[in-house]
């Protein structure tokens, strides 16, 4: 771009964003240098053991779904690229790609995480699970049926990201509350504006066992 | 062929006999107090389970063959001239196979398309882009609405003025009007420019055969038929050769109808690289660059005479579309409240941003905010309470009933006759009314067709913005023919299937419905010819329901609805159904109010919503369960334009700066008040459902609402939105 770089006006060129997804770029080609941090998985990178990566593609393995898979990707590939496009699991989508929209949710041992703000390289070791690992449309998982049935959907492109912070909240704590939800939820912007059926949904997707029972009550109430 | 019905239309308490003439083929248009089976009853969505599992699949979704991936490169600058463009960098980067420069050599805002690229993978893509050299002369350039009115300003448009349409009208004397009151008002409310900020972000998967004369594309769209007819227009195809598909789309509140740039940037790549591209926006771009809602500037001034009835309503009004028109708003000042003088100009204004595109009820929450807290302003001077100053301004029965059911809902006598309280956090209720006009049109046509296995599907080429078309249309087929819904399977948003039309201006409920009910009606017909002989009868004898078909006078002469259709010659059977034009029906407006409370804390000056009565008209709901998230959704949506949602532009660079989805404020999970939506069910006869749109007279009046609660909490207007913390503590005079 010929724009005249004595102008105070130059509009800025590089965002978080485009730093996280860091090397790779054609014109300043450079690998990553990554050493083992502390609370890494001993199983990708004993400790003090400095591995170079890319920036041409590097085989990898991931575990998704509880299965094993082998990617060929570059160092850059966010994990949320490496799901959708290089293992097709389109399920997970991408609406902000920087962490402030929530319809990337995955969990990573358990934990709901932002996909598009974690590299894929960074997942090795880990447990992931995406949408289609909760369920499927003939086999629903609790919260998803409960989605359906309390109609916490409209447009539906939020819907994955918003279905595995609720399932990762009630596997934390089978009896949450409304409030909890919410919070659980505060990172799932959903522009249909479908909250309210989504707490509904929540409170619906009992567990067995007495806390959940303490719910259902709740949910009877509040109905 | 036509006939007369009389039809006893209208609602609780308020029927009277309707004469229409419809066509001979046409069912009865349902009346009030109809009994029907599974119209009107909570029906979960039949996508539902596909949506909840990622498994449906949206244009984002969609990968082909040999797919490319485009991206597009757009201007930094907010008004330029192109003298240059160098693609030969990126055409040699190794994975790049399409490059091109646009055609549009004058650049009138930050974030205009300029060049494209289709590469072997998105990441690759946008490092090409960063490789086309593009030689700007950069030129004077205005973001701001009151800089862009000045003579001295930088003209958009070359030589042309700023200044855009305007449009004016009057009924009455209004300088008389103000002139008799015993009471007036006059101030200026703003409001700011508010994105769409569709989760799926504007895109398209474009696909040509060999020899380049058949174009399918798959797109994320409110109207397949309209992104068809512009795509035949710009290839020069018979449009019977472009097929555009949408299965689902990932929200679209009036931003995506049309062949949009990209779509037709998609469809370019494709043809250079011979083989599949999609391109799918970026955030940023989906903010800077896809539509938008106009601010709004409102000089109101009210005149009320000594009975609290209106004399006198005045807008003059200006609002900036960017480099697009359509920024009016004074729609509500015409219609809500009965005045005999109205006066309102409208005037568009030219800047270089982003271009508006139609936004849910366009003009209308603007327009409301202003006008209702410009009632709420003169109702506190007049010394009338704010809910009966409307009702003496209203001669909408039906809008008259709703005062009341919401009022008591809301417990609105209560909560305004309580001391507010003498700590920081101040509560404070407001009411809004609500407008629109959702009959729908004629058009569209359906099919629906029962197979030999018994199931039915209906086909019609429309699309599912969100609100649950296929389980509107499954329904009214299902209740039709008597069956339960599970055994209909709604197929939609693809161009193969017939016209219809698109999903904006709340027309695809209205719209569609009546051709799906025709058209099972004329199935219908064919059943009973095949069964009437089984069942010794005449097949006007015959009628579906339980899913049989049986004699009406002697329902234990029945056949399974299945065992009918074994014996269908052949694999199926089809029948099609028109949308015929509107009959005269009970009433061709929607009413509906809102009503809102607050609490403001006057320390921080943060606003938090706590509870919303909604009661809306829509003529006849099909579904309750899909119509109550349609309206909790345009309340949020209200919520978000009252108190957060701000399109920023900066002055010196000329480029917006927020378009993220971080700084670009939307309401979340924790902004959600308690929402109570009552259903005010109107049988109006205007088409053989009686259905009318829901969508945007549910998102009418939640701004306002919110902003006339903030007033009741705190004694003072704001009159901006977004009302955020800043603005609250400077009414208080604490800032």
């Amino acid at each position: 771009m010929n724009r005249d770089d004595r102008k105070p006006r130059k509009p800025p060129g590089i965002s978080r964003r485009s730093f996280i997804k860091g090397a790779g770029a054609v014109a300043a080609a450079a690998g990553l240098v990554r050493v083992r941090p502390a609370a890494a998985d001993e199983k990708t990178l004993p400790a003090g053991v400095v591995e170079k990566l890319g920036p041409e593609a590097t085989t990898i393995e991931l575990n998704i779904n509880g299965k094993p898979a082998t990617l060929e990707i570059e160092p850059r590939v966010t994990l949320l690229s490496a799901i959708r496009e290089h293992l097709g699991l389109t399920g997970t989508k991408l609406a902000c790609d920087r962490g402030a929209c929530g319809a990337c949710t995955v969990h990573l041992d358990g934990k709901p995480v932002t996909s598009c703000m974690v590299l894929a390289i960074d997942a090795r070791g880990h447990q992931i699970t995406t949408i289609e690992g909760l369920g499927t449309p003939s086999n629903m998982h609790p919260v998803q049926a409960a989605f359906v049935e309390t109609d916490a959907l409209q447009c539906g492109f939020c819907t994955p990201g918003m279905v595995m912070s609720v399932a990762a909240a009630l596997e934390r704590n089978p009896a949450a509350t409304t409030d909890e939800i919410k919070h659980a939820t505060a990172g799932n912007i959903c522009r249909c504006g479908t909250y309210p059926h989504v707490f509904a949904a929540a409170l619906r997707a009992v567990k067995p066992g007495p806390a959940g029972s303490a719910r259902a009550v709740r949910a009877a109430k509040d109905a | 062929m036509s006939r007369r019905v009389t039809l006893n239309l209208g609602f609780e308490g308020n029927t009277r006999d309707v004469t229409v003439v419809i066509p001979d083929d046409e069912p009865t248009p349902w009346q009030w107090g109809e009994r029907l089976s599974v119209v009107g009853k909570p029906t979960a969505r039949v996508d539902g389970p596909l949506k909840a599992t990622g498994a449906a699949h949206y244009t984002y979704d969609i990968e082909l063959p040999g797919m490319l991936y485009g991206a597009i490169l757009r201007s930094p600058w907010p008004h330029a001239r192109i003298r240059n463009i160098d693609l030969s960098a990126a055409e040699h980067l190794a994975g790049v196979r399409a490059v091109l420069a646009l055609e549009d050599r004058e650049i009138r805002f930050a974030g205009q398309e300029v060049a494209a690229v289709a590469a072997i993978s998105s990441d690759l893509a946008d490092d090409a882009l960063k490789l086309i050299k593009v030689d700007y002369q950069t030129m004077r350039f205005v973001v701001n609405m009151d800089r862009a009115m000045g003579d001295s300003a930088p003209r958009v448009f070359g030589s042309g003025s700023n200044v855009g349409r305007t449009s004016t009208s009057s009924v009455g004397d209004v300088p008389r009007g103000l002139q008799v009151a015993a009471n007036t008002i006059e101030a200026t409310y703003t409001t700011p420019v508010q994105t769409h900020v569709c989760l799926e972000t504007h895109g398209a998967v474009a696909s040509f055969n060999a020899a380049g004369d058949r174009l399918t594309v798959w797109c994320s769209t409110q109207g397949v038929f309209s992104v068809r007819d512009d795509l035949a227009v710009y290839f020069s195809l018979p449009p019977d050769n472009v097929r555009v598909v949408c299965e689902f789309l990932g929200g679209g509140f009036g931003s995506k109808f049309g062949a949009t740039p990209e779509i037709i940037v998609a469809a370019r790549l494709a043809r250079a690289a011979g083989v599949p591209v999609k391109v799918m926006l970026p955030r940023g771009d989906e903010h800077r660059s896809t539509g938008n809602r106009p601010n709004s500037e409102q000089r109101v001034k009210l005149g009320v005479d000594r009975d609290g009835k209106l004399t006198a309503i005045d807008l003059v009004q200006r609002g900036s579309g960017g480099i697009g028109g359509g920024a009016g708003s004074a729609a509500p000042f015409k219609s809500v409240y009965r005045c005999t003088n109205i006066r309102t100009e409208e005037r568009d204004i030219y800047t270089n941003a982003g271009p508006a595109s139609p936004m849910r009820a366009p003009g209308w929450p603007q327009g409301c905010f202003a006008l209702e807290l410009a009632m709420d302003e003169m109702a506190r001077k007049a010394g009338i309470d704010r809910l009966e100053f409307r009702r003496r301004n209203t001669d909408n029965p039906v809008r008259a009933a709703e005062y009341e059911i919401g009022a008591r809902a809301f417990g609105w006598t209560e909560k305004t006759s309580s001391p507010k309280s003498s700590g920081a956090l101040k509560r404070g209720v407001g009411v809004a009314s609500a407008e629109w006009h959702a009959v729908g049109v004629s058009g569209p046509e359906a099919q629906v067709i029962a197979h030999r296995d018994g199931s039915v599907e209906v086909r019609v080429g429309t699309q599912d913005i969100g609100t649950g078309t296929r389980t509107i249309l499954a329904i009214v087929a299902a209740e039709e023919l008597g069956l339960p819904v599970d055994r209909v399977k709604s197929e939609i948003g693809d161009t193969r299937f017939l016209f219809s039309v698109p999903s904006g201006g709340s027309l695809s409920a209205p719209s569609n419905t009546p051709a799906v009910r025709q058209a099972a009606a004329h199935l219908k017909d064919k059943l009973f010819r095949i069964a009437a002989p089984i069942l010794g009868a005449e097949p006007g004898d015959l009628e579906a329901a339980d899913g049989s078909i049986r004699v009406r006078t002697n329902p234990s002469r029945s056949l399974a609805f299945a065992d009918v259709c074994k014996r269908i010659p052949g694999d199926s059977i089809s029948a099609q159904g028109e949308r015929v034009p509107n009959y005269q029906g009970f009433r061709t407006d929607q009413a509906g109010c809102q009503f809102a409370e607050v609490e403001v804390d006057t320390e921080t000056g943060i606003v938090r919503v706590t509870h919303v009565v909604a009661v809306h008209d829509a003529g006849r709901i099909i579904d309750p369960l899909t119509a109550r998230s349609q309206v909790n959704g345009g309340i949020l949506m209200g919520i978000g334009f009252a108190l957060f949602e701000d399109r920023r532009m900066d002055p010196q660079l000329g480029i917006m700066v927020n378009p993220t989805m971080d700084d670009y404020k939307l309401p979340g999970p924790l902004d959600v008040p308690q929402i109570d939506v009552t259903f005010f069910e109107v049988a109006n006869g205007i088409t053989n459902t009686g259905v009318m749109g829901l969508g945007e007279v549910a998102h009418v009046a939640s701004a306002a609402a919110v902003a006339c609660a903030v007033y009741d909490a705190i004694g003072v207007p704001v009159r901006s939105l977004p009302i955020t913390p800043d603005r609250v503590l400077a009414a208080l005079g604490r800032a």
